[in-house]
């Protein structure tokens, strides 16, 4: 069972709810009902549910309702309609007492402005979550020092939050969130605010930090790069709504819609695509049944200069060449392992294509795509220009 | 022309006078079983703490005073030395007596209009409807000549300290209000958010957040009420009010400018100090 479970969740803002949602649920667009009502349509039926351990972002520009659809999900702002169901309990229709002690031990916030005290320490701010729910002196400070170390500002407890910078205070963001030991960490922007560096550096150590805690994470950002460093899979938004969900080579091989599209377009290719994306199927000769005739008569049919050769399991054994082919037949040597080249560069399924760039650039060979010693398939050079210039566009920024 | 005036005299002239006086006059009556006690008490209350200050020998206070000057004011000299010479001045002009009056006047004034605008600026902020109701309240309390509450103070108290208190409390109490309800809704967006998304209840995300956030504004509206109380000390020395307020006024009476600089500048010092202490007690707790 999903942890998180958001079902048809909508926020209408504005005073003709009633007859907006009307609206909405015969199929009306955010600007029709607009026009119609006055109503703005904060999210349009969102449905999506995450897996425990998960992260999944949810990526949109300015106004596409990404704030609000996370706000909605801790009822920060009161959905329309819809459900939000948390490890199986429905947040949606909770009395204020359920749904305090709901965002006091499942959810934790980080905000993208930092959202710190500023009249509170580093540690105090740490032991706000705690705090709140009477937790002894000791205890807490003990778990939000915990926090605190966790994001390495084990040595800043009595600072106040205007002494540090952005990253530091961001880290204090995510330690106050993390002292309560949440199963969910809904996270809003949570990086947006900080420079290109450090915003990479926390990219990491949130990954990390994830690896070591396990914590399911909802992350919000407007930035398509973020998001596909960080996502298990990624929600696209627009106008409210949601228009794609998938992983992140879902996303950018096939994009739903030219809304998609469009937002991907930018994206630097060559750190997100895989060898997977780009290889082909190759055309192999078997090495105990065939020889180097029928390598030769296979490379004229394809318009080869060289053939990959395998075994009965499909393992990879090298390749041979047409002018060593042509050269056995008039030997008359019939044995492909005679003329059988192993020189061949082995890439796996996940290497990206900025790996492969460096690896295929001085190869005249194709590069095989191999698991283990199974050959999958092959990559040619043509195939990575290919990739990288879609729909025309070639983006070498990090070739 | 007489046409003219007929349009306007479509109506008689509006009782509003003699509905005031009724009303008033029905709640003197209603409420004397309130009115009377609290007169009495709260007189002797007033009384009393005068007569605890007025016991302690002069020298005292002033050093009191300016140890704490020194301290407020981040270990300076200035206001301790001021303190020091104003007070010495007052003393010095015979003024002592009226001073501590005036003092306890004020000081009790400030802290009912305290104990009462803090709470109403919360619910203010609090609430729409709230703030929509009191804000037009609070602009007739304020701009109504602060003369015309003296009626009914005396009214509902007769003559002496309790009707200059409550004269005082009506004039001063809206700054108090005004700044705890801004500075309420002017903390950010995102740290109410945090509180909330946390799990606090009301109360938490109040004393927790919001007003240690808007501390700063509200004692700004703090100093503000206090000064507007000790504006009210001569305009209550009208009902009877004991203190420097009844030597302006009398010096008034009897046009002598000597006596009426003298006790004047007495509310000026008092007026200083009170003022540098509350700013001073601000600047500290907002860094």
């Amino acid at each position: 069972m999903p942890l998180i479970e958001v079902k048809e969740l909508s926020k209408i803002f504005g005073k003709q709810i009633k007859q907006a949602k009307q609206l909405l649920d015969e199929g009306s667009t955010k600007s029709e009902i607009l026009k119609e009502t006055g109503c703005t349509v904060g999210v349009s039926r969102a449905s999506f549910s995450v897996e425990a351990g998960e992260i999944f972002v949810i990526m949109g520009l300015s106004g596409s309702g990404k704030s609000t659809l996370i706000r909605l999900i801790n009822r920060l702002i009161e959905p329309t309609e819809g459900n939000i169901l948390i490890d199986g309990e429905d947040l949606s229709n909770m009395d204020k007492k359920a749904l305090r002690k709901t965002r006091r031990e499942k959810l934790g916030m980080v905000f993208q402005r930092f959202a710190l005290f500023p009249h509170r320490t580093i540690l105090e701010n740490a032991e706000f979550g705690l705090e709140i729910q009477n937790i002894a002196k000791e205890e807490r400070s003990k778990r939000a020092k915990e926090a605190l170390e966790m994001v390495g500002l084990g040595g800043y407890l009595h600072q106040k939050p205007s002494q540090l910078s952005g990253g530091m205070q961001q880290r204090v963001g995510l330690a106050r969130a993390l002292a309560n030991d949440p199963e969910v960490l809904l996270m809003d922007e949570a990086f947006s605010a900080l420079d290109p560096l450090i915003r990479k550096e926390m990219q990491d150590e949130l990954i990390d930090l994830q690896a070591k805690m396990k914590k399911t994470i909802l992350f919000i950002t407007h930035d398509l790069d973020e998001a596909l460093r960080l996502g298990d899979r990624i929600a696209l938004m627009r106008d409210g709504s949601i228009v794609q969900i998938g992983t992140p080579e879902e996303i950018l091989v096939s994009p739903a819609n030219d809304y998609v599209e469009k937002f991907v377009e930018d994206v630097d290719r060559s750190k997100i695509l895989t060898a997977q994306n780009i290889m082909k199927r190759p055309e192999t000769i078997n090495i105990d049944r065939h020889g180097p005739r029928v390598a030769l008569e296979r490379m004229r049919e394809e318009g080869l200069s060289s053939i990959l050769v395998v075994n009965g399991n499909r393992d990879l054994q090298g390749y041979v060449t047409a002018d060593d082919a042509l050269d056995a037949i008039k030997k008359e040597n019939s044995d492909l392992r005679d003329i059988l080249r192993t020189d061949i560069q082995r890439v796996e399924k996940d290497t990206t294509m900025n790996d492969i760039f460096n690896i295929i650039y001085d190869s005249p060979i194709p590069v095989a795509v191999v698991e283990g010693n199974r050959l999958d398939g092959i990559i040619v050079r043509g195939a990575v220009i290919a990739g990288l210039a879609k729909d025309g566009e070639v983006s070498f920024d990090n070739a | 022309m007489t046409m003219l005036d007929q349009l306007l005299n479509f109506a008689p002239k509006i009782p509003i006078a003699e509905a005031t006086k009724s009303t008033t006059e029905w709640i003197t009556d209603t409420f004397s079983f309130l009115f009377k006690p609290i007169k009495q008490y709260f007189g002797d209350f007033m009384e009393v703490s005068s007569d605890i200050l007025m016991s302690v020998p002069p020298i005292i206070i002033i050093l009191v005073v300016a140890v704490i000057a020194f301290f407020i004011s981040g270990k300076r000299f200035g206001l301790a030395a001021f303190s020091i010479v104003g007070l010495w001045l007052i003393y010095n002009q015979g003024l002592w007596d009226h001073l501590i009056y005036t003092f306890t006047l004020v000081l009790i004034s400030s802290l009912l209009s305290i104990l009462v605008g803090v709470p109403v600026g919360i619910m203010m902020s609090k609430s729409k409807t709230a703030e929509a109701i009191i804000t037009p309240v609070l602009d007739f309390m304020q701009t109504m000549p602060a003369f015309v509450y003296l009626i009914p103070a005396v009214a509902f108290f007769g003559i002496g300290m309790v009707p200059g208190v409550f004269a005082s409390f009506i004039f001063a109490t809206p700054p108090t209000v005004r700044f705890t309800n801004l500075g309420i809704r002017q903390v950010s967006k995102e740290l109410v958010e945090a509180s909330e998304a946390f799990g606090s209840t009301g109360a938490q995300k109040l004393f927790k957040v919001e007003l240690p956030m808007a501390k700063a504004t509200i004692m700004a509206g703090i100093n503000q009420t206090v000064m507007l109380a000790l504006s009210m000390v001569v305009i209550a020395s009208m009902i009877g009010a004991k203190g420097l307020g009844r030597e302006v006024l009398s010096a008034l009476q009897r046009a002598e400018v000597g006596s009426g600089f003298v006790a004047g500048l007495g509310i000026v010092i008092l007026a200083i100090v009170i003022d540098r202490f509350t700013q001073s007690m601000n600047k500290k707790k907002a860094s």
